[in-house]
C-alpha cells in the first residue's frame, strides 16, 4: 500500500448537539429547526476558527436521506448557505448510507491530493426526527438491499438486522457474555456522552446503566437479540471540519499543534445485494482498516485513540476486532476488561460514539473525525482523555458493512 | 348466527359522541383487521348520529387513531401484508391499513342505514325518552335477528327492551369514558335476555380486549350505583360542613379530601364536572324512578338552575362546573352567592387547608401509587396514620371512606354486584380508584 502521495490534514472542527429522545430541550410535539439551521451552525463554527473564509476551495457534504426525510436533495447548492465565500464555488453532496461522513471526508482528501484545491469545507448533516421512529426504520431501510430484502425484513429493519448479528455473535461466543459486553459498551458510551455537552444522552440520568444494557430484549416488541439500549437514537445534527493542504492549513493562519495529519486513509465497498460473509464479523470494515494502517505504516494498537461506528452495540464489539484490537470472537473480552474505556489502553468513542453523542446518520463520519481531531490536539474539554500514543483511527460504516471509510490520523 | 357473520354488519347509533366515537374506534379497528384476515367476507359499520359536523370529525378521529393503532401493530400488519408485494415500507402498510379501516365506514344522519345491521350499538343522550324513541324507530326497521346493546349506565334493560318490543334482543353494554382506553364493559343482562346474546356479548369484549364485569338490571348497575351515591354524599357533607365554614371553603374540603386523603384520580367535584352536572341529575331521576331512592338534592337543583353544568367541549376539554380549570387542573370554585368563581388561591383557601390539616407524612399521590408495586403496603400504612390523626381532614377522609364502603356493601346486598370484587373491580378498571370501595384499610 502506498503512503499518502502528499500531506493532508484536518483543522478546525465542530459539530452541533445531537438532538432527538434524550436530551430535554427535544419536543417530539414542537417545530425544530430544519436542515439549514444544523448545516450553518456546525458549518459557521469552523469557519469561525479560521482567518478568511475566502480561502476555502470546496464545499463537500455528507448526506444520506435529506429526500425522504426533509423532501430535500440539491445539499451541495444548499451548503453554500454557510458563507457567501462559497458561492459559486464546487461543493456536492455524497452519499453512502451511514457512512456518508466518511464518504465526504475521503472526497475532501482526495481533492486535496489531486491538487485541485488546498482547502475542502467538509460537513455532513441529517435531520431524522421530522417522522416517527417506525417510520424513520423506513427510509434508514434505503441502507439495505431494498428490493432484496426490504419486503421479508422486520418493521425496525437495522435493528433487525444487527440483531441477526448479535444472535450470530452470541452463538459463537456464548449470549451471556455477548449481553454482557453489549452491556458495558452501552454503560462506556452514555458515560462519555454525560462528558459532552452536546451529546443525545448528555442529560441521561440512569443509575444502573449496566443493568439497563442488560435488559432482555423482547422480540415481540422490538428485536430477538438487541434491546433499546443498545441502538443508536434518531437524531439530528450536523458536524464541518476542514482538510487541508500544509500550505492550506498555513494559509489559514493555524499552526501544526491546531492540525492532525491524516496519514492513511481507504474507502471500500462491497456487494449491497449479497448478504454478509460471515455474520460474526465486519469484513468490509477489516478490508478498510487494514488497508488504511497499512498505507499509515502501523499497526491498531500504536494508536491511543479511536472512533469505530457504533450504530448499535454489538457493531462497536465487532468493529474492535475489525480494527484488529481482538481476535476474532474477542471483542467482547476486549471490552469487558475496560481496555475500550476513558483510562483504558484503546480509549474508543470518548464523546459518547453513535450510542452516546447520537447518529445523525450522514453526519456522523465528520462528527467522530471532529472527536479524534479535538482529543488529538487537546480540545475535547470535560471528555478530554490524556492521549497516550500519536495516533487515532477512525472507521465509518455505512449499511451492513457495505460502505467503510477509515482514517488513521496523527498529531 | 355466530359472532363473526353479526359482525359483517355493525352499526353504532349516537357515534359521533364522547361514547359513541370511541365505540365506533374500537368496532372499526376490529373490523379492520377481520377485513384483513378473511377477504372473503364484507364487514361494514354503519355510524349513525344527527350530527353532520360530528360524523366527519369521527371519520377524521377515526382515521388519526386507526394509523396509532397500525403503528403499534406494525408486526400484525407486516404478516397480514406478506403477500401484497405492492406494500414493502412499514409507512405503506400503515397507510393501506388505515384506508382498510374507513372502508368499514358508512355514516349517516337517519336510523334506516341500521336496517342491515345484526348487531347495533346504542350510545344515545341518557334519558329514557332518547333511547325509547330510537329503539321503537328500530324495532320497526332492523331485522328480526338484529341484537341491541345499550351503553345506558342507568336505565334498566328490562323496563327499555319492554316499551319497544325488543325483549330478549337487548343487553346493557357499558363502556367506560373513554371507551378506547378504559378497560372495563359493565354487561348488564335483563331477565328476558337471550342466552345466545349473553354469550356473544361476553366473546366481542374478549375480543376488543375489554374486562367485564356483570351486573344486575338494577337502574344504576354497579358504576352508577356507587358514583351518584358517593355524589350526593359529597353534596351531603357540604351542605352539613357549610354552615360553620361557608359553602365555597366545604365544597373545596370535601373536594380535596376525596382526591389527596383517599387517594382518589380526581376530587368527587371534579369528576361530577368530568361526567356533566347534567347528566347526573339525569341518572338520579331514572335511579329514583325506579328503585324509589329519594336521591334528589336541593344544591344540585340550585347549581343547575344557574347554569353550572360541567360536561366536555367537543374537543374534550373540561368545561366550568362547580370548579374551573385551567389547563385540566381546577383553578376556581363557582359561589352560587356571588353567582361567579371564586379563584383557588388567597387567604381563604390557606384557612381552609389549614383547618383540614396535613396529610400523612410521606405524602402520596394517586399517580405516583398507580405504578408502585408496594402500593398496598403503602395505602395500608396511609390509612392507619389517617386513623389516628385528629384533624378536620382526617375526620372528613374517614366518613368519605365509610360511606363509600357502605355504599359498596349496599350493591352486595341488594344484589345489583354479584361480590364485592366485582364491586371493587368497577371502580378500580372503571373509575381508576387504587382500591376498591369495599376494603378494609379504615
Amino acid at each position: 500500500m502506498p503512503a499518502m502521495p502528499k500531506p493532508v490534514f484536518l483543522a478546525a472542527g465542530a459539530y452541533t448537539i445531537s438532538l432527538g429522545p434524550g436530551r430535554r430541550e427535544f419536543n417530539p410535539r414542537t417545530p425544530r429547526p430544519g436542515l439549514e439551521h444544523y448545516i450553518q451552525e456546525a458549518g459557521r463554527a469552523t469557519l469561525a476558527q479560521i482567518s478568511d473564509p475566502g480561502l476555502i476551495d470546496e464545499g463537500v457534504i455528507g448526506n444520506f436521506m435529506a429526500a425522504r426525510f426533509n423532501r430535500q436533495g440539491h445539499l451541495g447548492s444548499l451548503m453554500t448557505i454557510v458563507h457567501p465565500a462559497l458561492e459559486y464555488k464546487p461543493a456536492l453532496r455524497v452519499e453512502g448510507a451511514c457512512a456518508s461522513g466518511g464518504l465526504a471526508l475521503a472526497t475532501g482528501i482526495k481533492s486535496v491530493l489531486s491538487g485541485l484545491a488546498d482547502v475542502v469545507l467538509v460537513m455532513g448533516v441529517e435531520v431524522q426526527n421530522t417522522v416517527k421512529s417506525l417510520y424513520c426504520a423506513d427510509y434508514l431501510a434505503g441502507a439495505g438491499y431494498y428490493a432484496g430484502e426490504r419486503k421479508a425484513g422486520p418493521a425496525y429493519f437495522f435493528p433487525g438486522e444487527f440483531s441477526v448479528r448479535a444472535g450470530a455473535y452470541g452463538a459463537k461466543i456464548g449470549p451471556a457474555l455477548a449481553r454482557q459486553a453489549m452491556a458495558r459498551w452501552y454503560k462506556n458510551a452514555v458515560e462519555n456522552a454525560r462528558l459532552n455537552p452536546s451529546a443525545q444522552e448528555y442529560h441521561n440520568t440512569v443509575p444502573d446503566l449496566l443493568a439497563q444494557g442488560l435488559t432482555p430484549p423482547n422480540p415481540r416488541t422490538f428485536t430477538e437479540h438487541l434491546n433499546l439500549s443498545d441502538c443508536s437514537k434518531v437524531s439530528d445534527g450536523a458536524a464541518a471540519i476542514l482538510v487541508a493542504s500544509a500550505e492550506g492549513y498555513r494559509r489559514l493562519g493555524l499552526a501544526r499543534e491546531d492540525v492532525v495529519e491524516v496519514t492513511g486513509f481507504s474507502q471500500v465497498a462491497a456487494n449491497l445485494t449479497t448478504p454478509p460473509p460471515d455474520l460474526t464479523e465486519q469484513t468490509t470494515s477489516r478490508v478498510a482498516a487494514t488497508r488504511a494502517l497499512a498505507m499509515a505504516g502501523i499497526q491498531a494498537e500504536d494508536a491511543g485513540i479511536f472512533e469505530v461506528h457504533d450504530c448499535f452495540t454489538i457493531s462497536g464489539l465487532l468493529s474492535m476486532e475489525a480494527l484488529g484490537l481482538a481476535e476474532a470472537g474477542g471483542g467482547a473480552e476486549l471490552v469487558l476488561s475496560g481496555a475500550t474505556e476513558r483510562a483504558g489502553r484503546f480509549p474508543t468513542n470518548t464523546g459518547g460514539g453513535l450510542v452516546g453523542y447520537g447518529h445523525p446518520t450522514g453526519a456522523s463520519g465528520v462528527r467522530m473525525a471532529v472527536d479524534l481531531w479535538k482529543q488529538l490536539t487537546g480540545r475535547a474539554g470535560a471528555y478530554q482523555v490524556p492521549v497516550a500514543r500519536e495516533h487515532g483511527i477512525m472507521a465509518s460504516m455505512g449499511g451492513n458493512d457495505k460502505t467503510v471509510v477509515s482514517l488513521v490520523l496523527k498529531r | 348466527m355466530d359472532l363473526n357473520s353479526r359482525l359483517q354488519q355493525v352499526a353504532v347509533v349516537g357515534a359521533a359522541g364522547k361514547m359513541g366515537s370511541g365505540i365506533a374506534l374500537l368496532l372499526a379497528l376490529e373490523l379492520g383487521y377481520r377485513a384483513l384476515e378473511r377477504p372473503e367476507s364484507t364487514f361494514i359499520l354503519n355510524l349513525i348520529d344527527m350530527n353532520d359536523a360530528g360524523l366527519q370529525g369521527l371519520v377524521r378521529y377515526l382515521r388519526d387513531q386507526a394509523a396509532k393503532d397500525g403503528e403499534k401493530q406494525i408486526n400484525r400488519l407486516r404478516e397480514l401484508f406478506r403477500n401484497r408485494a405492492d406494500l414493502v415500507d412499514n409507512e405503506d402498510m400503515v397507510r393501506e391499513f388505515v384506508f382498510e379501516v374507513l372502508l368499514r365506514v358508512r355514516t349517516g344522519r337517519t336510523l334506516d342505514l341500521a336496517r342491515e345491521s345484526l348487531l347495533v350499538f346504542e350510545a344515545a343522550f341518557e334519558t329514557e325518552d332518547v333511547k325509547l324513541s330510537i329503539y321503537k324507530d328500530l324495532a320497526g326497521r332492523c331485522r328480526p335477528e338484529a341484537w341491541f346493546l345499550s351503553n345506558t349506565s342507568s336505565i334498566p334493560l328490562q323496563a327499555l327492551s319492554e316499551a319497544c318490543g325488543l325483549q330478549g334482543r337487548m343487553i346493557g353494554y357499558h363502556f367506560y369514558n373513554p371507551p378506547a382506553v378504559q378497560k372495563l364493559v359493565e354487561v348488564i343482562a335483563p331477565s328476558s335476555c337471550s342466552p345466545e346474546l349473553v354469550q356473544v356479548a361476553f366473546e366481542l369484549a374478549r375480543l376488543l380486549r375489554k374486562r367485564t364485569v356483570p351486573a344486575a338490571d338494577i337502574a344504576g348497575f354497579i358504576g352508577n350505583g356507587h358514583f351518584i351515591r358517593d355524589g350526593l354524599y359529597a353534596i351531603r357533607e357540604v351542605e352539613r360542613l357549610a354552615p360553620e365554614h361557608g359553602l365555597v371553603p366545604a365544597l373545596y374540603m370535601v373536594d380535596r379530601v376525596s382526591r389527596d386523603f383517599l387517594l382518589r384520580p380526581m376530587g368527587i367535584f371534579q369528576l361530577m364536572d368530568y361526567v356533566g352536572i347534567d347528566v347526573f341529575q339525569l341518572i338520579t331521576r331514572v335511579m329514583t324512578k325506579y328503585l324509589g331512592e329519594d336521591l334528589h338534592s336541593d344544591l344540585l337543583e340550585r347549581y343547575l338552575a344557574l347554569g353550572v353544568k360541567g360536561g366536555q367541549t367537543s374537543s374534550g376539554a373540561q368545561k366550568p362546573g362547580f370548579l374551573d380549570y385551567q389547563k385540566g387542573r381546577p383553578s376556581a370554585i363557582f359561589d352560587p352567592d356571588a353567582q361567579g368563581y371564586a379563584p383557588l388561591e388567597g387567604p381563604w383557601v390557606l384557612a381552609a387547608a389549614a383547618r383540614l390539616g396535613p396529610t400523612p407524612e410521606p405524602v402520596l399521590s394517586w399517580k405516583a401509587l398507580q405504578k408502585d408495586p408496594d402500593a398496598g403496603t403503602r395505602l395500608a400504612a396511609w390509612f392507619q396514620a389517617i386513623k389516628g390523626m385528629d384533624t378536620l381532614g382526617a375526620d372528613l377522609a374517614r366518613r368519605h371512606y365509610q360511606a363509600s364502603r357502605e355504599t359498596g356493601l349496599n350493591l352486595v346486598r341488594q344484589g345489583v354486584a354479584g361480590s364485592a370484587e366485582d364491586v371493587n373491580e368497577v371502580l378500580k378498571l372503571g373509575f381508576f380508584h387504587l382500591y376498591g370501595p369495599i376494603t378494609e384499610y379504615m
